[in-house]
């Protein structure tokens, strides 16, 4: 019997000639990753348990991404920690302030990550490098501790849910939207402890800022983790950035999936998800009249420089609706640079918009548009969870780029199509 | 092992924004963590809550970011354990590798109110509502290999077991 992408990558990792669904196996990681926020716990239980040196000082990655450049002195504490550590340890892969990103935006970019990998990530949305052709999966900071003193981490061989898309994508439909349109069908716990396998006519057409877009989301329905068939759109992302060799891997025909889902690309337009759970997806011409007070665009998620050239296609030469706030925020230097040199902030400037440092920052409510008690938010993140940017009393609504520039314009939630 | 306590209960999909907002995420000192367990979901939660008492979840139990300040801001509000119909995979890891004792069992949410006192048996794998004649409900098995996990004392002590051996 044949075996799935997941299923190759963890049994080469394992050593082992075939894994199967619900085996326990020990495998090694290529990549441990760890933020300011995981990272002092992992370091903390790394010292306790003996401390020595990580078992590859090019294998453990850092990166201050999240409550950083520092918003306040708790997190200055932790960044400072974490800094330490890397220095100590002679870490050849630790980002600060000025070389940082989102974590999970920068990782592929530089070419840290590459197809079939196995990365273990204290942070839920390492699930992004599946788009690659890797296994990532999120783990917690004990994980890491682990993962940094041996190079090696248990894992169960998840069931794999394989989803189809196929048919035209209609005008602005991304891989935001596939993947909330995706979550709303089977739920925040419908891939609970499974892998998702993105297959499909649709997927193949889909560029990789959208494939990361969508794996990044599998945790969102409880996935272990998202993963895509390495093809030629993967090579060409990859070769000039790689670090290290990479292997494709593709399932097999005869593997065993839990299950085969069908999603017909063209019945989908832009989505939003509802507050408060990822699942909560309508079209956007279902929403009905909601008035919003701010437009959020960055993230893991949706902080690429293909992201930034919708949003700026939609806000150019029109300016945001009176008292609405729109923050831009690119999710690496390279990006910010990129979208400066394309004359994107311009455009973002001219509409009312502002634009911030590459951080996480309001995406899990750390600072840079923190909303108040009844305030609205459409957001390019991948949460809207009850206070998740703000006071509980807040909502988050969540859209690709194309909802959230429009929305800016109108004051309310609505598509590009609907300005 | 035995947990006796008193049932708080939570619904499906309590994330872990709720169980630790992510405002608070600039401390990681569990006692920092403990003082806003639970606050998003229940804002009087630790002023209510007893050392000993026992969670009772419903679906998708701390579903949402890897953030291992979950179960130990839980662990540290003295919260003898928590049971579920499911968990989060991340939650789930989580529990097991930093040694908060965490169970399944898909019946005990209808059976109890907020206040129930109920006794955790992990001997028999059995749960027992007090003052009740109903039958005693049973965990859904723990693996061996977590159950190592649990008697070796969490992750990096099995380690470091299994690097002397
Ligand atoms: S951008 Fe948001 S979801 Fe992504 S790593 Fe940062 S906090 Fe997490």
């Amino acid at each position: 019997m044949g075996m799935t992408i997941t299923e190759k990558i963890l049994s080469r990792h394992a050593g082992l000639e075939t894994v199967r669904p619900g085996m326990l196996i020990n495998a090694s990681v290529d990549i441990a990753l760890g933020n300011d926020i995981t990272a002092p716990i992992a370091i903390d239980a790394f010292r306790k348990a003996g401390g020595g040196p990580v078992f590859d000082r090019e294998k453990v990655v850092l990166v201050a991404d999240h409550f950083a450049p520092n918003k306040d002195i708790d997190s200055a504490e932790q960044c400072k920690l974490m800094r330490d550590f890397a220095v100590e340890q002679k870490l050849t892969h630790y980002y600060d302030v000025g070389e940082a990103g989102v974590e999970h935006a920068l990782l592929p970019e530089k070419g840290i990550v590459v197809p079939g990998d196995l990365v273990a990530g204290a942070d839920s949305h390492t699930c992004t490098y599946g788009a690659l052709g890797a296994f990532a999966t999120g783990v917690g900071s004990t994980d890491l501790a682990a993962a940094m003193m041996t190079g090696e981490l248990w894992f169960k061989v998840p069931e794999t849910m394989k989803f189809v898309y196929h048919g035209k994508r209609r005008p602005w439909v991304s891989g935001k939207d596939l993947i909330l349109h995706t979550i709303g069908r089977i739920g925040v716990d419908g891939a609970l402890y499974r892998a998702m396998e993105f297959t499909g006519e649709t997927v193949r057409g889909l560029t990789m800022a959208d494939r990361l877009t969508m794996a990044n989301m599998a945790i969102e329905a409880g996935g272990k983790n998202g993963i895509f068939i390495p093809d030629q759109v993967t090579e060409a992302y990859v070769r000039d950035r790689a670090e290290r060799p990479y292997e494709f891997y593709t399932s097999d025909p005869d593997a065993l999936y839990h299950s085969v889902i069908d999603i017909d690309v063209e019945a989908i337009e832009p989505q939003v998800a509802l507050p408060h759970l990822p699942s909560n997806a309508k079209g956007i011409s279902e929403v009905g009249n909601i008035p919003i007070d701010q437009s959020i665009i960055g993230s893991c998620t949706n902080g690429r420089i293909e992201d930034l050239r919708v949003a700026a296609e939609i806000l150019k030469g029109r300016h945001i609706a009176p008292r609405y706030r729109l923050i831009v925020i690119p999710a690496t230097p390279a990006v910010y640079r990129q979208a400066m040199q394309e004359g994107l902030f311009d455009i973002f400037l001219d509409a009312g918009g502002v634009i911030s440092l590459p951080t996480c920052g309001p995406c899990l409510g750390g600072y840079m548009g923190i909303l108040a008690k009844g305030e609205r938010a459409v957001a390019t993140t991948n949460r809207n969870f009850v206070g998740r940017m703000g006071h509980p009393g807040s909502e988050v609504y969540l859209a690709g780029p194309a909802v959230a520039a429009a929305t800016a314009i109108a004051g309310r939630l609505v598509g590009p199509e609907q300005l | 092992m035995k947990f006796r306590g008193r049932t708080w209960k939570f619904g499906d999909n309590i994330d872990t924004d709720a169980i630790i907002p992510a405002r608070y995420l600039n401390i990681w000192d569990p006692q920092g963590l403990a003082a806003h367990c639970m606050e998003d979901a229940d804002p009087d939660f630790i002023k209510k809550m007893k050392q000993g008492d026992i969670i009772v979840g419903g679906e998708n139990f701390g579903c949402g970011s890897s953030r291992e300040h979950a179960p130990i801001a839980i662990k540290a509000a003295g919260i003898a354990c928590v049971v579920a119909k499911s968990f989060a995979r991340i939650f789930y890891r989580n529990a097991f590798n930093m040694g908060l004792p965490i169970f399944e069992s898909r019946e005990l949410w209808e059976r109890v109110s907020n206040g129930s006192e109920i006794e955790v048996d992990t001997d028999d794998g059995l749960i027992r509502i007090i003052g009740g004649d109903a039958e005693p409900l049973r965990i859904e098995p723990i693996p061996p290999f977590m159950q190592q996990l649990i008697d070796d004392g969490g992750l990096m002590k099995h380690i470091a077991k299994r690097k002397t051996q």
